[in-house]
């Protein structure tokens, strides 16, 4: 290998460090000294400031004033913490209930002809040929009241709409009021997510050989069985992987929240949003940011692992 | 079952030699098969893979299905596994019509090609798989799967994952998880494929030892007729769907009965012949590539016609370098190519007809004091009862 051969393979190695660096944790360090800095209902600079100019002193008496306030302050809200919880528990039941679609969906895809299966592989990836804001936007259009989910319920003649509305919480009685409730920030979540946990199933999904299966019904089993002996637990990984790459991110959504929850709907993003924009707290908002990211970091560990688990059993 | 009935157990080992020479149930008029093909036809789309096909194989049996592939074989086997259902025909176990069952109620387990083994599953799961099917009690299905990997020399590797076996090992696996349930029939699709050839052959006598061991039935499908060779106590040769022979070994190499059979079953010279004339035991050939004609034993009365063959074996080829007395039989050419394989050299030797002939020589000496080489003239006779007559 000569000189300039390897020279430009390392180059090629670091680039993406330098990618990450980059625009990755460059702007993490610059949230995470944000949220160390004071609390001040202003636009930057926050104190302390580095000052450079001072040397050594100057980088000391920076971080020595650098303190942890502003997470004291996320601790003795209440607010906050029930915006955690409560995020945490909406990505996790739209978690479950993605999985319940997305794994059938996933299934059913497998077990369509190859020609098929191409055309329904492109089909899901198809609405990400459409900006996502004006795909929830559209929601908004069908659960308002008067609009097109009603007006479809309505065509059909739905009665009992009132004991609907009441197991949904739902203010006031029939048309149907989904608009602004928890179950729209599903809905939303849901459809919006359901790409990322479909590719991932059908992907261990396709790799199955199907002569396990001719094997398993070879030694007794009916094709249900099949399933939950042979397909369910091979495909585990999947199901691991696409429920923590829809988690995650939903955990900190705010798109779907702001436009299809309403006022009621309390997820961090919107937290985050509102300490930035509303309150003008960027200190206090970074610090839920980078408590959000510590809190994902176990997930995110998680899913790194079943990818590599992935890597080395795809072999 | 016990082999010792047979009295075949010296001194504590099993002597296959002995259980196989007095095993013909297929002579026994009164013997009733296990396995019974039906004129069994199965069509995809519009070519017809197994085409009327009759077949009985008894209990105990080792059978071999041998084809090239294409032929027809995997689907027969898949027909009895139930992967497949017959368009037209019956498939029986014992007195059970089983054509319409779905695999997993047919007491017949096969050992994949592939070996099929579940990934997720260890050593121990796997092998465990059908007992739990049969939902066997655990202490019971424990002790089966220590017999079970103990048969096939498993031991300390009941924890692994197929992915930590190296392919000798995850054909041992395939094999225990398939007796496992104890199966009426076994079924084994080409099982030494994959495997290197030192390790095939040592497995081809385990294989038969552990069938006779567990006293069951086994059925193969190969494109290997030395693997058909070695394993089987009959053989049926396939051709486009159809069975052409079944017999034991010896009688599908040293009869058999059709060209297409000839040429599969290992190398054959073929020289077309017109039967001129008969005599008591034997008949007397003219033909193109012999100046003197032939004569070959023949049991039964042949047509005295032409269209025929006689199909002679390399190794019954006797190669002279001077020449022998004229008659027939004979054949004159010259050396063209010559293949030493250590045990055997193959001659390729060119007639004055302008076709080529084999013969192959054992090198029972270590040094030949007329070594035969390219280019030399050589002669070529062969005993009357070592050609076969054949019609197709």
């Amino acid at each position: 290998m000569s000189a300039q051969h390897r020279d430009r393979s390392r180059a090629a190695a670091i680039a993406p460090f330098l990618w990450l660096g980059l625009f990755f944790l460059f702007p993490f360090l610059l949230v995470l000294r944000l949220s160390l800095s004071d609390i001040a209902l202003a636009v930057p600079p926050y104190a302390p400031q580095l000052d450079l100019s001072a040397g050594v002193d100057g980088v000391r008496e920076f971080l020595a004033a650098l303190d942890f306030e502003t997470y004291g302050r996320l601790g003795g809200d209440r607010l906050y913490l029930a915006a955690y919880l409560s995020s945490m528990r909406i990505a996790a039941i739209s978690t479950g209930i993605l999985l319940l679609i997305g794994y059938p969906i996933a299934y059913a895809m497998v077990r369509c002809p190859p020609a098929a299966r191409r055309a329904l592989v492109l089909a899901v990836i198809l609405p990400f040929w459409t900006s996502f804001l004006i795909r929830i936007y559209a929601w908004i259009a069908i659960l308002k009241p008067a609009g097109l989910l009603n007006a479809a319920l309505g065509a059909v003649g739905v009665a009992p709409l009132n004991l609907l509305n009441a197991a949904l919480g739902a203010v006031g009685l029939a048309p149907l009021n989904l608009l602004n409730t928890e179950a729209a920030v599903h809905i939303g979540l849901v459809y919006a997510y359901l790409p990322f946990m479909v590719l991932p199933l059908y992907a261990v999904l396709e790799r199955q050989p199907a002569e396990l299966l001719e094997a398993a019904a070879d030694l007794g089993c009916t094709p249900v069985q099949a399933f939950w002996r042979v397909t369910f637990p091979m495909s585990l990984p999947g199901v691991a992987a696409g429920a923590l790459l829809c988690f995650i991110p939903m955990v900190g959504e705010f798109v779907v929240p702001d436009l299809l929850g309403g006022s009621q709907t309390l997820m961090l993003g919107k937290v985050i949003w509102t300490e930035f924009f509303a309150n003008r707290d960027w200190p206090t908002a970074s610090a839920v940011a980078v408590a959000l990211i510590v809190t994902l970091i176990v997930p995110l560990t998680l899913f790194q692992r079943q990818q590599q688990r992935l890597l080395e059993g795809g072999r | 079952m016990d082999p010792g009935a047979d009295g075949a157990v010296t001194d504590g080992r099993l002597n296959i030699g002995a259980i196989r020479s007095s095993f013909a149930p297929w002579e026994d008029p009164a013997a009733e098969p296990l396995v019974r093909f039906e004129k069994v036809t199965k069509r995809f789309g519009s070519v017809t893979a197994v085409n009327a096909v009759d077949l009985a194989i008894y209990e105990r049996e080792f059978f071999a299905l041998l084809g090239p592939s294409g032929c027809g074989k995997t689907t027969l086997m898949r027909l009895l596994a139930g992967f497949e259902t017959p368009d037209e025909g019956r498939v029986w176990l014992g007195d059970n019509d089983l054509s319409d069952d779905p695999p997993h109620r047919r007491p017949v387990h096969l050992m994949f090609q592939s070996y099929a083994l579940f990934p997720h599953l260890t050593v121990e799961q796997n092998v465990a798989f059908g007992l739990k099917q049969q939902k066997l009690p655990k202490g019971e299905i424990a002790d089966r799967v220590a017999e079970m990997v103990a048969l096939v020399r498993l031991e300390g590797m009941e924890r692994r994952r197929p992915d930590q076996l190296s392919g000798g090992q995850r054909q041992r696996v395939a094999l225990a998880r398939a007796l496992a349930p104890r199966p009426q029939v076994l079924l084994l699709d080409e099982p030494l494929a994959a495997l290197d050839r030192k390790l095939r052959e040592e497995t081809q006598f385990e294989l038969m030892a552990i069938q006779q061991r567990l006293g069951m039935t086994f059925m193969i499908v190969t494109h290997d007729q030395d693997e058909a060779m070695v394993l089987a106590d009959r053989i049926a040769v396939m051709q486009a769907g159809e069975i052409v022979q079944v017999g034991r070994p010896t009688e599908i190499y040293e009869a058999p009965v059709s060209r297409y059979v000839a040429d599969f079953i290992g190398d054959v010279n073929l020289f077309e012949a017109a039967a001129v004339s008969a005599e008591e035991g034997e008949t007397r050939f003219a033909g193109p590539d012999s100046p003197g004609g032939y004569l070959a034993s023949t049991d039964e009365g042949v047509v005295l016609d032409g269209g025929l063959y006689l199909a002679v074996r390399p190794e019954k080829m006797v190669m002279h370098l001077d020449p022998p007395p004229e008659g027939p039989n004979r054949l004159a050419g010259k050396v063209l190519d010559i293949g030493y394989l250590g045990d055997w050299t193959t001659y390729v030797v060119g007639l004055e007809s302008g076709r080529t002939v084999r013969a192959a020589r054992a090198n029972s000496a270590r040094l030949v004091e007329r070594p035969v080489g390219w280019d030399d003239p050589v002669w070529l006779t062969f005993a009357p009862d070592a050609a076969v007559v054949l019609t197709r």
